[in-house]
Parts: structure tokens; C-alpha cells; sequence
């Protein structure tokens, strides 16, 4: 087998499952329980509070665990515009649907929106987001890695550019597909919340967290025994902030080693791929401003669909941006927003990397890769 | 004084001496239908079916029951002896029932006696416990031309008493009219097809085609999906899974773009045809409806019968498709049919496809073909699903 769909979710280390396995038999109690099962509990949610903090460079005060990168991402978005006067937001149109869905929904609460532009490798246009901030802008909510094509966002300008305005918003980072895979300061960025999720660093899934500056306010979404200091009420999932927590621990050491490597997969890849199959086009940005770990690539003439279930009976798995589709639904609205042609949108997949993947696969890969494009072209040319 | 359910076997009792055969096939659906509840037990009364051992159950076996072809009533029933005074009895607390709650007004009682040795002829009984009823509820009157209920006693060797009946499918038992291979699709029309024959009494069976990877697993699990709603009706359904994708690209190679449509379903029929000489299926069963679609114009269908020498049965054909979605929500396959899939086999789809296809043409274009081997290659690829 060879996954190639680690933005979907990526497969947990066995490290990760042992730890949640030891959680679940021997730290089963409730930390807000009095009794000593519960300060041990309490304790390890503590560590790993610490853990995801440090590895963060924030305070573990700083620190919320939530069910995962959707509920981080509502939480910080609907958390902050109920705390905050202002009806203005501004976001960008290469957000996930969990931040698009959320801001659309406040369009019919009396809210305007601001999309800001972006280049056709999804870089936004720093230019129009000082024209759009104003005294009312209540939320500046930015995708920082784009998970359809990678495309990296440069936060310290853009929170630079928010200082020198003069306005004060509430600046949200999606960092879904950034968290472990992107180094960069919280603290230098002036931002007051930053969402993940542990399913795309190895770790399981349901479990994620949203780092929210001691500075920022927001209000709670619901309510219970107040819990996460009263913005996440419910029972602490130990077992899979303990799982969060392993999988963090890992990357905080083996990181940058896995970044480099990863980085060196994709390069070869593009050659690769450059080399055997004509009429191709990346759309993600190969240089600093894209994540080594998202490749965007279209192909013409043929449909993402079919060449994915091409590759699916070789067990090799990739995802598409874009559900096959006669009747032009189901487009992607970052390929969109990119300007991508028309006659490729659907054309296009979405290779996402790991650890586990290494160069003798990329080259398995391409091999299948060009012995199925030429089939379906060869299919969909005649017609 | 029992709790019974009884059935009515509607077309059944037009059977004459293969009655009893009939019968014998619909009792053993009954028992697949019941399999996972605890002991009960069924028995024939004179033209009726009757189950007991479901007291206080019946709300939960009866929705079971309503969908076993063959039985075009269900009633829930006190079972009495055929003295006067129990029927009495078992009358007034049928009506009880009845009531409680509810605001009626007026009744009937109508009685039928299998027993013609019974003492008392009908006209006698139902004044007789008309009376009764009278005497121990307030607020009632006998209405003999337009009640509001009708108290039903049915005497044969035991006393049946019973007031609501809920209205089943009708048709034959699965299993008494031969067996059907349907051409399942994953859309509206195959599902209702299949219910339509299955109502008659055919037992069915499924053959589904597809083009992975050009479709996607997930368009074979929703045909999976409607299979297992069907076989609620059917019983077990064994479907036969195709891929028809090496037949297409040689068609997309070899003959006219907008014979596309037309060649295909020839070679669907050829397949569908090799599997039922192979497996004993006495017709094909497909959702063709005139008109719906090019492939389904008299012209279409024309040509593809040619290629088979079995009947195609096509319970569809003059049904409006409103009337096929009316059925198909009914049965309950319909929310399923319209989740929306890729379509990537539009690949293969002409832009305009023939309506008015001529035999010797499409023949002519199929000599460029190896129809016998395609067709062998794609039976021997075949995959097998059972559905429960």
C-alpha cells in the first residue's frame, strides 16, 4: 500500500495507540473527580497541556483540547464574534468549509464579509486586506496551509499589516494543516487563536485543540461543568489527548528531520512526474510559500475520479479536490479561486505525504501514475 | 380466550386444487419473515392463516406481515369458543378497544359462519350481540348502511372476533411464479421493477454492471443498499456484479459514438442471458419504461430483444415515472435511489444517442467486435453478493 491521502487523516503511530491504550486501563478516572483516580487523571491531562504548549512555544494556560479542527475552528470563529462588538468579517476564499460555513452563516445575522484576493497559487493579496480592515472588522480569519493545494500564508505580514491598521480584530489561524508541519512563532504573529487537530499528525482522530492567547476573550459555544476553563465544558477524552499528546511528543523530536525529508519526496516527485507524463500542470506553489506536504496536479484529459480508482486497485490512494461530476456541481472553490481552466478542474488530484512514505514509492507511484493517465486519456480522447 | 392474527390470502383462494401449494409457499415465507421472534406457531383455517403467540406483540410482527405478497389482509383477532356467550363477550371487548379514546359513534356487527351446523344462522347472530354491545356502551348506535365500524365474527371451528384490518400487498407467495433475473441499476426504476415481479410471485434475482474504475465501489454499495431494502419483500437476493468496462472500450474503439448506448445494453442482455442458462432464471426482469430515456424508445427495445431468445419482462413499461416514484417511496427504496454519485461513466455516454436504431446497422457495427469472447471474459469475472 501506498497512502498518499495524509490531509484526509493519516494512519496513528503505534506509539500513539499504546499510549491511549495504557489510558483507558490504568487512567480511566474523571479529572474533575476529587479522589485520587482523578488527580491522576488531572495530572496527565496537565502533561499534556504542557507537551502540546512547549511544542507550541505558548504557556499551557493558553491551551484548549476540543473534539477536533471543525470544533476548534467554530469555536474560535463563533466564540470570538459573540464576545466582540463589530459586524465586519474578513477571511479568505481558499478557507476549509468548517471556516466558510461558519462566517457564511453570520451573512444572514447581519454581518458583511470581506473575501480577500489571492494569486493563482492561492497567496493572498496583502494589498487588499489593508483596504478592507476597518474600525468594524470583528474577525480576521486566515487559513495558514490550504489543504486542497498547500499554498502557505505569510501570518507575520499579515498580522503586521493588522498592527499598522490601527484596528483591532480578533485574528483566527486555521492551522489544521500547518500544526507539526510548519514551524513558525505563534507569539510573533500576533494571534489570538490557532486550531488543529491530532488526526493529521499521526495521532487519532476526534481530538484536537485550538491555542487561544491569555489576552483574547471569547465566549463559549455551550455549556456544562466548565471545563478548559470554562470554554469547553464536557468530560476531559483523556484517551485521546493522551494519544494527541504522544503523537506531539514525537514530531517535537523528529519533526524537522521528517520536514526535510518530506520536502526532499515531494521535489523528486515533480520531477518525476514532469519527466513521464505530458500536459500536466502543478498547481501548488513548489517554493517557500507551499507545505512540502500537499501536491496539487492537474492532468489533462482525464477525470480525477477514475485515475483515483485507478490507482486505488494498485493500492495506491490519493484524493481528489473535486467529486467526478457531468452536471458542474461539485467543484472546488479553491481551484476556483485560483483560476484554475475549466476543462481541469476536474482533472485534478491531491498528493499528501508522511513519514512513511519514501523515494522507492514515489517511483512505483509514478509508473502506475503514467500507465493510467495514458489509458484514460486514451479512453477519453476518442470521445 | 386468545390473541390471534389472522391473514387473507386475496388471489390465493382463485387457486382451485393448486391452493394448498400456494398456501404451503406463503407459510414458509411467514416463518423466514418471523425467523428471529420467539415461539409462535400458524395454522389454516378454512381459507384463512392464522398465527398465535404474539400477544401484545402484534404492532411489531403486523408491519413484518404487510410486506409478505400473498396476503391481501391482516387482522388482530380474539380467538373464543363458538358459544354465544363468548363471542358476546369477546365482541364487547373488541369494541372497548376500539374506543378507548376515541370518538365513534355508530357500528355494525357482521357475522359469517364456515360452520353452517352452527346453531344460530348469521342474521340471528348479529342482532343478538348488536344488543349486547348496546346494553354496556354509552353513546352508541347500530347504523346498518353507513357505520363507522364494523364488529367482524367469523365462526368456524373456532370464533374469530375482529374490527380493524390493515390492507398488505395482495399479489402471489415469492416463489410460486418462477425465478427473474432484474437488471439492477442503482437508480429509481430497477428496484420497483423487481418489487413489481417479486408482487406476482417471481423470486429474484440481481445482475448489476459496472465500470470500476471508471464508477466508483461506493455506486456498487448503494445498488447493495437497494437490494437489501428489496429483499425485505423478496427474501434473499443473490446479485451478480459485472464490470462492463472492457466491453465499453471496445465499443468506444470500434463503433459509432452514438451506437454506444444501444451496444452496450445488447451486450448487458447477452450477458444476462448466459447466466440464467446457467442458473435456471426464467426470465429477465428490467425498469424500461417507454420513452424515458433514448435506449427505451419501441426502436430500442426492438433491437435489443434480438440478441435474446427468453422473455424480457418489463412491469414498467407504461407507467408514468411519477407513478414509479409514488412506488418506490412506498417500498421505501427511493431516498436511497437519489443519493447522487460520481458520473464518470458519462465517459461513454453519446451526446446523441440513437432513438431510431436499425438491426442490420448495429449488427454490421458488432461484426468488428468479439462478442463471444467479451462476453465470456466478462462472465468469468464475475462477483457474487449475498444479500441476508
Amino acid at each position: 500500500m501506498i497512502y498518499l491521502d495524509n490531509c484526509a487523516t493519516t494512519k496513528p503511530r503505534i506509539e500513539v495507540i499504546n499510549e491511549m491504550a495504557l489510558a483507558m486501563e490504568n487512567n480511566f478516572g474523571n479529572p474533575s473527580s476529587l479522589h485520587r483516580l482523578g488527580l491522576y487523571a488531572e495530572n496527565a491531562l496537565k502533561e499534556a497541556r504542557i507537551s502540546v504548549a512547549n511544542f507550541l512555544g505558548v504557556s499551557e494556560r493558553e491551551i484548549l483540547f476540543t473534539s477536533g479542527g471543525t470544533e476548534s475552528n467554530n469555536l474560535a470563529i463563533q466564540g470570538a464574534l459573540k464576545a466582540r462588538r463589530g459586524n465586519h468579517i474578513i477571511t479568505t476564499k481558499i478557507e476549509h468549509p468548517s471556516v466558510i460555513n461558519t462566517i457564511k452563516n453570520y451573512e444572514s445575522k447581519g454581518y458583511s464579509i470581506s473575501y480577500l484576493e489571492n494569486d493563482d497559487q492561492g497567496r493572498i493579496c496583502l494589498e487588499s486586506l489593508k483596504n478592507v480592515l476597518t474600525k468594524d472588522t470583528a474577525l480576521v480569519s486566515i487559513i495558514h496551509v490550504n489543504n486542497e493545494i498547500g499554498t502557505i500564508q505569510d501570518l507575520e505580514a499579515i498580522s503586521k499589516i493588522i498592527l499598522e491598521s490601527g484596528t483591532t480584530p480578533f485574528f483566527h489561524v486555521d492551522g489544521v494543516q500547518s500544526f507539526g508541519k510548519i514551524s513558525f512563532s505563534l507569539k510573533k504573529c500576533n494571534i489570538d487563536s490557532y486550531s488543529f487537530s491530532a488526526h493529521k499528525i499521526h495521532g487519532p482522530k476526534g481530538v484536537g485543540g485550538l491555542y487561544l492567547n491569555k489576552d483574547s476573550r471569547i465566549a463559549p459555544l455551550f455549556y456544562g461543568g466548565n471545563q478548559e476553563n470554562g470554554l469547553r465544558s464536557g468530560t476531559e477524552n483523556l484517551p485521546s489527548i493522551m494519544g494527541l499528546k504522544k503523537a506531539v511528543d514525537i514530531i517535537s523530536i523528529s519533526g524537522e528531520y521528517e520536514r526535510n525529508s518530506i520536502n526532499e519526496l515531494r521535489n523528486y516527485l515533480i520531477k518525476l512526474v514532469t519527466e513521464n507524463i505530458n500536459d500536466i500542470k502543478v498547481n501548488s506553489p513548489i517554493d517557500k510559500t507551499g507545505s512540502p506536504y500537499i501536491l496539487n496536479i492537474s492532468f489533462k484529459d482525464i477525470k480525477g475520479e477514475v485515475l483515483l480508482h485507478y490507482l486505488e486497485e494498485k493500492a495506491i490512494y490519493v484524493s481528489t479536490a473535486s467529486a467526478c461530476s457531468s452536471k458542474g456541481k461539485n467543484k472546488s472553490h479553491v481551484l476556483k479561486a485560483i483560476n484554475l481552466d475549466e476543462g481541469l478542474m476536474d482533472a485534478t488530484i491531491r498528493i499528501c505525504f508522511s513519514y512513511e512514505n519514501t523515494l522507492e514509492q514515489m517511483e512505483i507511484f509514478v509508473k502506475v501514475l503514467k500507465e493510467s493517465v495514458t489509458d484514460i486519456r486514451s479512453i477519453i480522447m476518442r470521445r | 380466550m386468545d390473541r390471534v392474527i389472522s391473514l387473507s390470502l386475496g388471489e390465493l383462494m382463485l387457486k382451485g386444487k393448486n391452493r394448498k401449494y400456494f398456501e404451503d409457499q406463503l407459510i414458509r415465507n411467514i416463518k423466514r419473515a418471523l425467523r428471529n421472534s420467539s415461539e409462535y406457531r400458524i395454522y389454516k383455517e378454512q381459507g384463512k392463516i392464522y398465527i398465535e403467540g404474539f400477544e401484545n406483540k402484534e404492532d411489531a410482527i403486523i408491519p413484518k406481515l404487510e410486506k409478505i405478497f400473498g396476503i391481501i389482509y391482516i387482522s388482530k383477532c380474539i380467538r373464543t369458543s363458538t358459544s354465544i356467550e363468548d363471542i358476546r363477550e369477546a365482541s364487547l371487548i373488541a369494541v372497548k378497544e376500539k374506543l378507548q379514546g376515541k370518538k365513534v359513534l355508530t357500528f355494525k356487527v357482521e357475522a359469517t359462519r364456515a360452520n353452517k351446523n352452527y346453531p344460530l344462522k348469521s342474521t340471528e347472530i348479529c342482532p343478538d350481540v348488536g344488543e349486547y354491545i348496546l346494553e354496556h356502551v354509552e353513546n352508541l348506535s347500530v347504523d346498518v348502511h353507513n357505520p363507522e365500524i364494523f364488529v367482524y365474527i367469523d365462526i368456524k371451528k373456532h370464533a374469530y372476533i375482529y374490527i380493524d384490518r390493515t390492507k398488505a400487498y395482495g399479489g402471489f407467495p415469492i416463489g410460486t411464479n418462477g425465478k427473474g433475473l432484474l437488471l439492477l441499476s442503482g437508480g429509481i426504476d430497477s428496484p420497483v421493477a423487481g418489487f413489481l415481479m417479486a408482487k406476482r410471485g417471481v423470486e429474484i434475482a440481481g445482475l448489476h454492471f459496472h465500470s470500476y474504475p471508471f464508477t466508483s465501489e461506493r455506486a456498487e454499495q448503494k445498488m447493495l443498499d437497494l437490494a437489501s431494502i428489496l429483499s425485505i419483500y423478496t427474501g434473499p437476493i443473490k446479485i451478480y456484479s459485472v464490470n462492463l468496462l472492457k466491453i465499453q472500450k471496445e465499443i468506444n474503439q470500434k463503433c459509432a459514438e452514438d451506437e454506444m448506448t444501444i451496444i452496450s445494453r445488447r451486450f448487458m442482455m447477452r450477458i444476462a442471458e448466459r447466466l440464467s442458462e446457467e442458473n435456471n432464471y426464467n426470465a429477465l426482469i428490467t425498469g424500461e419504461n417507454l420513452g424515458q430515456v433514448a435506449s427505451q424508445t419501441i426502436g430500442s427495445i426492438n433491437v435489443i430483444n434480438r440478441v435474446v431468445n427468453m422473455p424480457i419482462l418489463r412491469p414498467l413499461i407504461g407507467m408514468d415515472k411519477q407513478d414509479i416514484i409514488e412506488w418506490a417511496k412506498d417500498i421505501e427504496t427511493f431516498e436511497t435511489s437519489i443519493i447522487p454519485f460520481e458520473d464518470c461513466c458519462s465517459v461513454f455516454l453519446p451526446k446523441h444517442p440513437l432513438t431510431r436504431p436499425k438491426v442490420e446497422d448495429i449488427e454490421k457495427s458488432e461484426s468488428n467486435l468479439e462478442i463471444g469472447a467479451l462476453v465470456e471474459e466478462a462472465l468469468e469475472n464475475i462477483k457474487v453478493h449475498y444479500i441476508k
